[in-house]
């Protein structure tokens, strides 16, 4: 069945945004969904309890990974309290739209980030 | 460049057999059924188009019933002649790998109370004859097995169950619909009971297939009306596609040897430069035992759906067996059966060529797999 993809989601996906690894990251957590296999990983930077870098890593679908895209861009700057908030509602609605079976990647996404987020403030205790 | 390597799920129509099919649509239009000289004529075509598939598949031509595709003779003959055998026995063998309109066929029949047994294959995608002969019972009445599977190719050995199902007295079909024309098909030679082809798989019209029934079997018709096709098969002969179908299969083994060597020659360099090209690929399935438009190729590492959706955008159409491209969010069963690793499974792509694919087409489908690949692989956490 074609995914009928929103131009929003494809230009996600053919020009990810904050893509790739970070190296001094204070923050890193790895999430994937077991019914259909994809995996997503998050790093993020953190100063004054902001949000101040985030990047991703996918092994995932189209909307897979422009999920994850638009989510860094979301977050970036965001304070943690309001990133781990994150209604995954507002990605759907962002990209205008996700096939129904695959609003499950906006869920993934931000669960990544807050596991990213609980990992960071692991380490600090 | 549009590049069309799905040719496993369709075909382009050949101009001929486009040109063979207008007739029967604007004026040869009577309806075939029909006493009058326009039914006549086209029953006079009807049994020619049953002759001449007849000669090509080495059977009688009035076993042959036209349907509107391989789903439906699929159902008709599984459904058709388990429930007419059912005072026989209620075991029907099947292998692992069948097109749904097999398995979901026969898991309707296990509601109903039949007993279906699923046949393994190996990890070469292939079914062992032996494991056949152990899993029949005393109530076995139907097995079925597919000629050439249609997500990897291989090509199953049809012809030694045949022999061993008519010396154990059990009917046997056999599904082709991907076997043309890269193997030829001899219902005798096999001993095949049934067999199911679908037209647009080889460059004919959608919406036509035909059932081939041995019709000293018992088979209680699904589609009953207007007593067309012996009675097996009601609804009005669809003229067009039936002479379009002909015309098709008569083309694809009149043509077979040029098309095979056309094929084999694109698909050898197109294995080539991605082996020499493209890092850490593998093909699913057995090696030679397939037929040669079939690439189906596991980029690990990265997920199928997205290489897909990158192709596409560049004008390249394929299709892919991972999780994320099915609306119930299910790998493929076949690759699952081959025994492919959890995260191998979502990493496959189907590049199958047809007649018409160039060199120039392969190129180009290379060229942007290289910088597909690279850019996926680029940001996968899978190491
Ligand atoms: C092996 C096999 N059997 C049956 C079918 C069903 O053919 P159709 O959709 O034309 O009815 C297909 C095509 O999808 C197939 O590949
Ligand atoms: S299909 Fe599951 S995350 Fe994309």
């Amino acid at each position: 069945m074609p995914l009928h993809y929103s131009k929003k989601v494809m230009e996600h996906f053919l020009h990810p945004r904050n893509i790739g690894e970070m190296k001094d990251h204070d923050g890193f957590a790895e999430v994937g969904n077991p019914v259909c296999g994809d995996q997503l990983g998050f790093y993020i930077k953190v100063k004054d309890g902001t949000i101040k870098d985030v990047k991703f890593l996918s092994f995932g679908c189209a909307s897979n990974i422009a999920t994850a895209s638009i989510l860094t861009e979301e977050v970036k700057g965001m304070t943690l309290e309001d990133a781990k908030k994150f209604d995954w509602n507002k990605i759907v609605k962002d990209l205008g739209g996700l096939p129904k079976q695959k609003v499950h990647c906006s869920i993934l996404a931000v669960d990544g980030l807050k596991k990213a987020i609980e990992d960071y403030e692991g380490r600090k205790k | 460049m549009q590049v069309y390597l799905d040719n496993s799920a369709t075909t382009k129509l050949d101009e001929r057999v486009f040109e063979a099919m207008k007739p029967y649509m604007t004026e040869q239009y009577g309806n075939a059924s029909s006493i009058h000289f326009m039914g006549e004529e086209n029953s006079l075509a009807l049994i020619k188009a049953k002759e001449d598939v007849g000669l090509i598949l080495n059977c009688d031509h009035d076993n042959i019933i036209f349907t509107s595709g391989a789903t439906e003779a699929n159902n008709m003959i599984i459904k058709g002649v388990a429930r007419a055998n059912k005072d026989k026995g209620n075991h029907i063998l099947v292998s692992s790998i069948e097109h749904p309109s097999i398995l979901k066929t026969v898991k309707q029949l296990e509601e109903e109370g039949f007993e279906v047994g699923y046949i393994p294959v190996d990890s070469s995608g292939i079914v062992d004859v032996d494991q056949v002969k152990k899993m029949v019972k005393p109530e076995t009445i139907l097995i079925s097995v597919m000629t050439v599977n249609n997500e990897i190719g291989t090509i199953q050995p049809v012809e030694k169950i045949g022999a061993f199902a008519r010396k154990q007295g059990i009917l046997f079909h056999t599904d082709a619909v991907q076997a043309v024309p890269y193997v030829p098909i001899d219902i005798k030679q096999w001993n095949v009971d049934f067999l199911s082809l679908s037209a647009h798989k080889f460059n004919g019209p959608k919406g036509v297939g035909l059932a081939y029934i041995n019709r000293r079997a018992k088979i209680i018709p699904l589609i009953i009306g207007g007593g067309q096709e012996y009675g097996l098969r009601a609804g009005t002969y669809n003229l067009p596609g039936i002479v379009g179908m002909t015309e098709a299969l008569k083309l694809a083994y009149e043509e077979r040897e040029e098309t095979v060597k056309k094929i084999s020659e694109l698909s050898a360099y197109f294995w080539k430069r991605l082996q020499e090209e493209v890092e850490d690929v593998q093909l699913n399935g057995d090696l030679k035992n397939r037929t040669p438009n079939n690439f189906n190729i596991m980029f690990r590492r990265i997920e199928g759906e997205a290489i897909l959706m990158d192709l596409s955008v560049k004008g390249i159409c394929v299709s892919t067996g991972s999780a994320c491209s099915s609306d119930v969010l299910k790998a493929s069963d076949v690759l699952k059966s081959i025994g492919l690793e959890k995260n191998d499974l979502n990493s496959n792509i189907r590049f199958t060529l047809g007649k018409f694919n160039t060199r120039e087409e392969i190129d180009y489908t290379i060229d942007a797999l290289k910088v597909t690949v690279e850019r996926l692989r680029n940001f996968t956490p899978l190491k």
